[in-house]
């Protein structure tokens, strides 16, 4: 319990922590809604019109630094994002932020798992057969693309891919947008086919850690007595390597999914950019050049959030899981 | 214990990942220094010759479509990378090493506050921070882009640190070197420090592979410095050009590849050393399962400054 209470002042601190940050680092640097607003107008709109439209989204410069402040942190916290003042002027930010978030969640998510599965099982494999083809060759060539630049490999897939055989799969966009979107095929269809080079690239890169640290976690755990002790039993050889061994091997690496299901959210930034795909991370690209406050205040809030609350899950799991946490706390 | 700089020797002498990678780095070295000796350009960003041409034997990558020789900016381009890959990854090294291993050794409310604020820093999303901060910070000089960096690459060294330092200090020779009356800074440095040698220059390479990649992100993104020789601010114009859409694929897909030649160096050696020191992949039992955790997380690290 006080394990528990611990974290969870841990999860307050460190939201507001987040929050402040990302209230007082706008404040405090060159650049300004009001100049940014003027150079996308051109001057055509007179400043005193400019401050009336901005004052008429919220947004007040000229009061206390610290009313603005703590009316900030009450906003955040009941929900009261306000409206964008950049590229979508005056759309509420919850309606934007909800547009992108479900092809966030879908692309960054689902790949996100799929890569912690496939990886798992192919370490799993490459530690069980130590010394084989498999785990002579697949480290080192995995240690490299996972030190590869993600829109890199972006780049490379669009050139093969799409440009080269002729548009073959689309390196653009999130969906056909000739198309209605709605429950039917075509759309589904559509929305799968823009999905594959992201989904393709995140794979690429991400699947190397996995792989690689399941590899080096199998290897340790069979070294452990309880693993002789199965074979001196004569339990079959799958019996061993997946309820024993994968088993024990795979404890360590759950915290370090959990995390990586925490940054699903503030999705594949510069993946979400090269494809023009239109989630969370293309979307704080946009507020960042267009200096849109209330949008960039509520993407970097939900970006923490969804890392705290993986990490807050990852410990309430562990505290069930294992007794020994529980009684450490 | 004192497999330091010892440990490092060998493991690039026996180990065919960390002479790739120390090859590699070697390579980029000469050339960050020395750019003269591959080209005869003077200034990769003055715009000299006709825009868009093919590769031949006066433009051995072409030019770009402002006119620009893609081989020199590519070789000019070298330092910059270069530069920051170190001195980021020495900053945000020093950094963990004085945070990390002073909340470890000073324990008490010191350790509660700054663990505390290494695990703030771990938990907030760095990437989005990042973009966040030099979009502000004056138009991406280089040295608010190492800042940046430094800031938000620290706190995953500074735990790993703590955790290692904490193991230590109850070892005899520390507590002989406190009843020799020794000062704590004197046993910080001369007796705590040495003993995790290795450890810290794994740290290194991981911070200067973290740095490299997300510069080149954010030079990617257009905000870093418009103007300046690096490989990033050439996938930024490449991009901006459409350069792959335009029959220039190589204005983009040759800086990419020295980002990603970089970052495999530092990746290689950082494993290779891993594998050297890391007795969890040997078959020796007894100290592979602390260490184990430690190898988790370094490929951890390489994950999460790619994820974001």
């Amino acid at each position: 319990m006080r394990f528990l209470l611990r974290r969870l002042g841990f999860f307050l601190l460190t939201l507001w922590a987040a929050l402040t940050l990302n209230f007082f680092i706008p404040r405090f640097m060159p650049g300004s809604p009001e100049s940014a607003l003027r150079d996308r107008t051109r001057g055509k709109v007179s400043p005193a019109a400019l401050e009336q439209m901005l004052a008429s989204f919220g947004f007040k410069p000229h009061q206390n630094l610290l009313d603005q402040y703590l009316t900030y942190l009450g906003d955040m916290v009941t929900g009261h994002w306000g409206l964008s003042i950049g590229q979508n002027l005056g759309e509420p930010v919850t309606t934007i932020v909800g547009q992108a978030l479900p092809w966030t969640l879908g692309l960054v998510g689902l790949t996100t798992v799929m890569a912690f599965v496939l990886g798992t099982l192919i370490g799993t494999v490459a530690g069980w057969r130590r010394g084989g083809r498999l785990d002579g060759i697949l480290p080192p060539i995995f240690v490299v693309t996972s030190a590869l630049p993600y829109f890199w490999v972006a780049l490379v897939l669009i050139m093969v891919f799409s440009v080269w055989t002729g548009g073959w799969l689309p390196g653009d966009n999130t969906y056909d947008n000739t198309i209605i979107p709605g429950p039917s095929p075509g759309f589904v269809a559509s929305v799968l086919q823009h999905a594959v080079l992201p989904a393709a690239t995140l794979l690429i890169t991400s699947i190397g850690g996995w792989i690689l640290t399941m590899r080096n976690n199998m290897i340790t755990t069979l070294a452990e007595d309880y693993i002789r002790m199965g074979r001196a039993k004569g339990l079959s050889n799958p019996r061993i390597m997946y309820g024993y061994a994968a088993r024990n091997a795979i404890l360590p690496n759950l915290s370090g999914f959990a995390m990586s299901l925490g940054f699903v959210i503030s999705g594949a930034i510069l993946i979400e950019y090269v494809f023009n795909y239109q989630g969370l991370g293309y979307l704080l690209y946009n507020a960042v050049q267009n200096v849109d406050y209330p949008l960039m205040q509520v993407l970097f809030m939900l970006f923490t959030v969804a890392v705290l609350v993986a990490v807050l899950a990852c410990d309430l799991a562990t505290v069930w899981l294992d007794p020994r946490a529980r009684a450490r706390g | 214990m004192r497999s330091g700089s010892n440990g490092f020797r060998q493991a690039l002498r026996g180990n065919r990942k960390a002479m790739t990678g120390a090859v590699i780095l070697l390579v980029f070295t000469v050339v960050a220094a020395f750019p003269g000796l591959l080209t005869s350009v003077k200034d990769p960003n003055a715009l000299l010759y006709p825009p868009g041409l093919q590769p031949s034997g006066a433009h051995w990558l072409g030019t770009t479509s402002l006119g620009q020789d893609i081989f020199a900016q590519l070789v000019y381009g070298t330092r910059q990378s270069l530069i920051i890959a170190v001195v980021a990854g020495a900053f945000a090294t020093v950094l963990s090493v004085l945070i990390g291993v002073s909340a470890a050794y000073l324990g008490g409310i010191f350790d509660d506050l700054l663990s505390m604020l290494t695990n703030v820093m771990l938990v907030i999303p760095a990437f989005p921070l990042i973009i966040i901060l030099s979009k502000y910070a004056g138009k991406g000089s280089l040295t608010v882009m190492l800042a940046v960096l430094v800031a938000t690459g620290w706190s995953y060294g500074a735990n790993q640190l703590r955790a290692q330092a904490l193991s230590l200090r109850n070892r005899e020779f520390l507590e002989s070197a406190r009843v020799r009356g020794e000062r704590r800074s004197y046993i910080i440095v001369f007796e705590v420090l040495p003993t995790m040698t290795s450890l810290i220059v794994a740290n290194f390479l991981g911070a200067a592979l973290y740095s490299v990649l997300s510069a080149a992100g954010l030079q990617f993104l257009g905000l870093g410095d418009p103007n300046s020789s690096s490989w990033g601010t050439m996938l930024y114009w490449s991009q901006n050009q459409q350069a792959l859409l335009t029959g220039m694929p190589l204005w983009s897909l040759a800086p990419g590849l020295c980002v990603a030649l970089l970052g495999a160096a530092f990746a290689l050696i950082n494993y290779a050393f891993d594998e050297i020191g890391n007795p969890a992949l040997r078959p020796v039992r007894a100290r592979a399962a602390s260490k184990a955790g430690i190898a988790r997380k370094r490929g951890q690290r390489v994950q999460r400054a790619e994820s974001q």
